[in-house]
């Protein structure tokens, strides 16, 4: 992976003295992320490049365990670490030219800080999002920005552009300026990191981005994906930054709150209605039945009329996070004796969720193969039987109310279809009369004149005792 | 004086008597080792002292908790405690209740002074003589009510000499009848209809022995097979007496055996003068047998009255019972059980016809003993998990039904008239496979899991794999129905000593060598991806076979189950595969109406072209971004003298080296247009019906696969091959100039496998194939540089142990699942191996191997 800067300032060949490297040398730095060669492919007085070469070892990167991340592209022997300039390079800038990164300069003092016409050229950047986003986060820093993006094969023009820009950045600024932008917008744009995020990486971002970040109009954007979405790590980089400007931390949280009153999020309403439905059914014993990450579960705990949870979710991964969210570990035993998590399946027969006043499927149904909802069926009325089932699932006819959604394109990339009323309803009565249960429709969301709401919730109630 | 007690094989024992009454002694002498649970025992377990008495609640919960296992188990248990309360006597006979087994009490009545000088010559027993004086008036108060207590035996041994000269035998149980072999010919409910039943002896080859009147007796097959009637003979129909007097003296010849029914329960309460209701065809029965001299009566009271509720056979593979048994039950004796053997696992509730409604047992039926069973009349006699009900109505004008065991073959004749009106229509008594009679338990599958296979021993399956399988099954697979198998991973050749490649053939010949495999057959390995091809006749055949409810005839899938297409494309690809085996003549050939492929479906980019999008492309555009402008950029440095040659000739290495690659992935992506374009490249027939044909040679299966290509050349496509002889050096080199040629031209690379299909060596099953892939294919796998020397000489250490052995559990796990599969196993038992395929792919293995 490649990157150059060039200075067309007078006595372009500075750069050099700003850099603490000599551009008649050729510098080979092994580091862990590969080996970095620095060297000046063109040194006058009129204008200087460097160019800095990180060569990766991509079977060093498998099959060394220290790069295990949090990207499954990293695993692979065929990935893009060799070529595209990512938080690698980042990394290499940092280490490479630390001393110039800080501003500093001992040879020539007087060079240090002063604002330089410079050319950054990177072949290739990878960027999530297209061309734009990339001039996004460097022109508000003072860059003019040249981005293309480059094909994803020539010869198989149908399958377009590629996530890769060709990017020359062109500006007057301050060496270390420029550095900094680069080491953290870099990994920013890439949003696969090398490396797990640790603590230190909050301080690293401040220490580097501290001085415009802040001013930035992305700051949150740049702040999450360069902490790689660890949602801890970020409310307190967030909160630092903000000391780091001598505000209070609340007032952070203020200023968001300022923003025009968000509508209470759809995903709170629902939870809301279902544990509504739950009451009026007068359940006391409760499966939720794709739980996820336990939500819903959380809001269920709450109310001690609940007196038996559980929590059934497919994806083993996903329960480990719920009995993390809820902290299981630490909760109190008589309110652990509350609650139970299990690995179940709406494939396969489940005893243990048998005779439960009542069933959720929140956000359920949609995610199963039409072809597969018999089984879903069976399980949960046939077998589960509870006193009451209570589904919610989006209503497609709302969709076009989404701004920048698709026609007939759905929420979700796991969805396997969307209902609209009609067709819920049709579902939802046949399956209630199949098994011996009524069924009634509610609303949830904000409710439109022609679309309807957003989400569509039914509660079905047994009428017959268990064949 | 010696006494001899006969206990039953499978029984609960609790020993009765003092403390120093001999209790451990007698134990000792007559039971093994660890028949014998002692509450001293127990208590040195919880507290370190057997005579702690404080810890006595603890020590009997942990001995209540043994016996439970053991006899969970069917095993014998002998409860070693004093046992002389009540409290602690009715635990056992409760115990013994929970697991229907016998209880049984032997009491050692010993003289108190015998008792406390025992425990005085035993230090470790400090309590004074008044404990043993209080036990012994516990105990002479409870002799007298211990039958009544609920113990099915009771036996007082009064001295010491009695005690001394006892001798104790094990009686099996009457419906242990595991030392009958058959064959056997089991018969549904016959209810009467004895001019139907004389017709079905006939059909299943017996020879009627009539009586002066011309009355049957006897039935005789001139091979010794037996009959095994199913309870039931009698009510509603024309002749009771008739079938009573014919099932009797087969009985009473040795050449049949029988189980009662509830009709034969509730006639024997009848005959005995009881209150019943006489309903249900009873009046039928009873005025047919007032014409029958008294005497005959009398026979048919004491024959139905001995008749034992379930017989288990065959070892313990064959559980006949009226109305079915669930396993837990087999080889069992309790009110319980004969109540469920006769009528069924019944809810207590009647459904809107006035008849009891019964729980579909034999859907959660797990066992792997064969139950047959009749009692509730079902249009159609249909395996269910391995249970079948043979009632089919032939009372309401069905069918009387036999199945041959062992060979699983239904016998019928039909009714000659409708004799009584049903009450209600003919519905399946339990749902079969086509209406969710195949419906599986969770338990099936989650947690760890051994599962055996007939070809490599016991396969372990760990929790944590078992779970991830789990979603993958749930969310991404099809209906596991359409899933009868999954394909095993396969292990690539050694790693090859030659500088410049990974992998070369030379490997794989001298592999299959060194396991005695004289000749392989090298086939070419597609650009596709692995396919499962199951193809059924028609919509008929996919219904009973594969329990279709959405019209499906069949499925296309991948390794981890996914459909390939939408169910649409699925069906026009069916069609164009059941069209070419119809025009090859297979099914008739193969004698089936489905078929089970093994195959390539190419293109790759077919399913794969988000992966190649995504990842192979994007490689190759940040490459051709990179490095060009790398190379021009150190070019420039090299024309003002700097020193950088190695690291421009190295950038300009891997310049090419990213074009190659780019020409590798381009080689598995042409347009697809619905089907057009797409391609099937089957190379082995796994399974059809009643058959897994891995004992054929690979050039039969390609044989096979040549003639669908010949009916169908578009849509299939051949495999090239080249049979070697792994001990003939110019052969060994035709293979390797073949596989060069092959790859040279861009191919992925090929796959050898012993020519005999499966093969046994001195260490168990020999690998079914080595892959040895091509050099510039693997540029795909290891990334475009692997093939400089300093990554290439790294690659070449790997390890491939763990990789051959999945490789080989895997297969044996395939294998399985199509052998459960062609011998019709119940759905849970063919699922059972597929999982376990699906689990172990998830092991971390280098998924590049």
């Amino acid at each position: 992976m490649l990157l150059t800067l060039t200075s067309t300032a007078a006595h372009a060949s500075d750069l050099g003295y700003l850099l603490h490297k000599h551009p008649d040398r050729v510098q080979r730095f092994d580091l862990s992320v590969g080996v970095a060669h620095v060297f000046y492919p063109e040194a006058t007085d009129e204008r200087c490049t460097v160019a800095l070469l990180l060569e990766v070892d991509p079977i060093g990167l498998v099959r060394g365990r220290r790069f295990g991340g949090d990207a499954v592209s990293l695993a692979q022997y065929v990935n893009d670490r060799p070529y595209a300039a990512s938080s690698m390079l980042s990394v290499a800038l940092g280490r490479v030219f630390g001393s110039a990164l800080k501003g500093r300069c001992d040879a020539r003092p007087e060079l240090a800080g002063v604002p330089l016409p410079l050319e950054v050229h990177v072949p290739a950047l990878p960027s999530r999002g297209g061309a734009d986003v990339v001039v996004d986060l460097f022109e508000p820093l003072g860059w003019t920005v040249d981005a293309v993006l480059r094909p994803l094969d020539p010869e198989l023009p149908a399958w377009g552009d590629s996530r890769y820009a060709d990017v020359t950045l062109r500006g007057t600024l301050p060496l270390d300026q420029a550095l900094s932008h680069l080491y953290v917008l870099l990994p920013v744009l890439d949003g696969a990191k090398h490396y797990w995020v640790s603590s230190d990486e909050v301080d690293k971002l401040i220490r580097t981005g501290g001085s415009w970040l802040q001013a930035h109009p992305r700051r949150d954007a740049i702040v999450t994906r360069y902490l790689a979405h660890q949602r801890g790590f970020v409310t307190d980089a967030l909160t630092r930054l903000a000391e780091l400007d001598d505000d209070a931390p609340d007032e952070l949280d203020e200023t968001e709150e300022a923003d025009p009153p968000a509508p209470v999020p759809l995903a709170t309403l629902r939870r809301t209605a279902v544990v509504e439905q739950l009451r009026t059914a007068g359940a006391h014993r409760v499966v939720d039945l794709g739980c996820g990450e336990g939500a819903l579960l959380r809001e269920l705990l709450a109310d001690s009329s609940f007196t038996e949870i559980v929590g059934a979710d497919v994806a083993p991964r996903v329960l480990e996070k719920a009995a993390d969210r809820l902290r299981l570990d630490r909760m109190g035993e008589r309110q652990r004796d509350r609650i139970t998590l299990l690995q179940s399946s709406v494939t396969y027969r489940d005893d243990r969720l048998a005779g439960f006043d009542a069933v959720v499927l929140m956000e359920v149904v949609e995610h199963v193969d039409p072809e597969r909802l018999p089984d879903l069926e069976r399980t949960v009325f046939g077998h589960a039987r509870p006193g009451a089932v209570v589904v919610t699932t989006p209503n497609a006819e709302y969709n076009v109310l989404f701004p920048g959604m698709d026609e007939g394109a759905l929420r979700h990339q796991d969805h396997r279809f969307e209902w609209t009323r009609a067709e819920f309803a049709d579902w939802a009565s046949r399956v209630a009369g199949a098994h011996g249960y009524t069924v009634a429709f509610a609303p949830v969301g904000e409710l439109d004149p022609d679309a309807g709401p957003p989400t569509q919730l039914a509660v079905f109630t047994r009428t017959e005792a268990p064949a | 004086m010696s006494t001899s007690i006969a206990i039953p094989q499978l029984s609960l024992v609790a020993l009765v008597g003092v403390s120093g009454s001999g209790k451990s002694t007698f134990a000792a002498r007559h039971f093994g080792r660890f028949e014998v649970v002692s509450s001293d025992f127990c208590r040195g377990l919880v507290a370190d002292d057997e005579n702690d008495q404080t810890v006595s609640g603890d020590a009997f919960d942990v001995l209540y908790y043994i016996a439970g296992k053991r006899l969970a188990g069917g095993r014998l248990t002998v409860v070693d405690a004093t046992n002389v309360q009540r409290d602690a006597r009715r635990k056992i006979v409760d115990l013994a209740k929970a697991h229907d087994v016998l209880p049984v009490a032997i009491v050692l009545d010993v003289p108190e002074s015998v008792c406390l000088e025992r425990n005085r010559e035993r230090p470790d027993r400090d309590f004074g003589p008044h404990v043993v004086r209080r036990q012994r008036d516990q105990l002479r108060r409870s002799l007298r009510g211990l039958a009544k207590e609920g113990f099915r035996q009771v036996h007082v041994l009064r001295s010491i000499d009695e005690i001394e000269a006892v001798t104790i035998t094990r009686e099996r149980l009457f419906n242990d009848r595991r030392d009958e072999h058959g064959p056997f010919d089991v018969i549904g409910d016959v209810h009467g209809c004895r001019a139907e039943l004389e017709a079905l002896l006939d059909r299943l080859g017996y020879a009627l022995v009539r009586d002066d009147a011309g009355r049957a007796v006897d039935a005789v097959h001139p091979e010794g097979r037996r009959v095994v009637f199913l309870g039931d003979l009698v009510d509603r129909g024309p002749d009771s007496p008739g079938v009573l007097r014919l099932a009797m003296g087969m009985t009473a010849a040795g050449h049949a055996l029988a189980v009662p029914g509830n009709h034969e329960h509730k006639l024997i309460r009848a005959l005995d003068g009881r209150q019943v209701k006489v309903g249900h065809g009873l009046a039928e029965t009873l005025a047919q047998l007032e014409a029958e001299p008294p005497d005959f009566t009398v026979t048919v009271r004491e024959w139905c009255r001995d008749l034992v509720s379930h017989l288990v056979l065959d070892d313990g593979k064959l559980v006949v019972a009226h109305a079915g048994l669930k396993e837990a039950y087999h080889g069992r004796a309790s009110g319980r059980v004969r109540s469920f053997a006769l009528y069924g696992d019944t809810t207590g509730e009647t459904d809107e016809f006035g008849l009891p409604v019964r729980y579909p047992w034999a859907n959660e039926y797990r066992g792997r003993a064969m139950v047959l069973y009749g009692h509730t009349p079902t249009p159609e006699a249909e395996w269910v998990n391995n249970t079948m009900c043979l009632d089919t109505g032939c009372v309401f004008g069905g069918q009387l039904t036999a199945l041959r065991y062992p060979e699983r073959e239904v016998v019928q004749v039909p009714a000659e008239r409708v004799w009584y009106e049903p009450v209600k229509p003919l519905v399946p008594a339990v749902a079969a496979p086509s209406r969710g009679g195949d419906e599986l338990d969770l338990t099936d599958v989650l947690g760890k899991r051994v599962v055996e296979t007939a070809h490599h021993g016991r396969v372990t399956v760990r929790a944590e794999s078992a779970a991830g399988a789990l979603e993958v099954m749930s969310r991404f697979a099809l209906h596991p129905r359409w899933l009868p198998y999954l394909p095993p991973t396969m292990a690539p050749v050694a790693t090859s000593p030659l500088p410049d490649v990974l992998e070369h053939p030379a490997e794989a010949f001298a592999a299959f060598a060194a396991d005695g495999v004289e000749q392989v057959v090298c086939e070419e390995k597609h650009m596709g991806s692995r396919a499962v091809v199951l193809v059924c006749r028609d919509q008929a055949a996919a219904t009973r076979r594969f329990g279709a409810t959405l019209g499906e005839t069949g499925a296309v899938y991948t390794r981890t189950g996914r459909s390939f297409f939408s169910s649409a494309l699925t069906a026009e690809l069916l069609d164009g595969v059941r069209a070419a085996v119809a025009a090859a003549g297979l099914w008739d050939e193969l004698g089936t109406d489905w078929l089970l492929l093994d195959a390539e479906l190419l293109p790759w980019s077919a399913k794969a072209e988000s992966l190649l999008r995504g990842q192979y492309a994007s490689v190759g555009a940040a490459a051709r971004s990179a490095l060009p402008v790398a190379v021009a950029e150190l070019s420039a440095a090299a024309g003002r003298g700097l020193d950088v040659a190695a690291l421009l000739d190295r950038t300009t290495a891997r310049a090419a080296n990213a074009a190659a690659f780019a020409a590798a992935y381009r080689r598995y992506v042409w347009p697809v247009d619905g089907l057009d374009g797409v391609q099937v490249a089957p190379f082995q027939l796994l399974a059809s019906e009643g058959a897994t044909w891995h004992d054929r040679p690979h050039l039969w299966h390609l044989g096979l696969a040549d003639r669908l290509v010949a009916a169908d050349p578009v849509l299939f496509r051949p495999t090239r091959r080249l049979e070697v002889s792994t001990s003939s050096a110019p052969s060994v080199a035709a293979g390797v100039e073949w596989w060069s040629a092959l790859t040279d031209d861009g191919g992925e690379g090929m796959v050898v496998k012993p020519a005999a299909n499966l093969v046994r060596g001195g260490k168990g099953l020999v690998q079914p194939g080595l892959k040895v892939r091509g050099r510039e294919y693997l540029r795909l796998i290891y990334g475009p540089d692997y093939t400089l020397p300093a990554n290439l000489d790294r690659l070449k250490d790997r390890g491939l142990g763990h990789k051959r052995s999945l490789a080989l559990r895997e297969y044996a796990l395939g294998l399985e699942s199509l052998e459960r599969l062609a011998r019709s196993g119940p759905p849970w038992r063919v699922h059972e191996p597929v999982f376990a395929v699906l689990a172990l792919e998830s092991e971390p293995v280098d998924p590049r191997l």
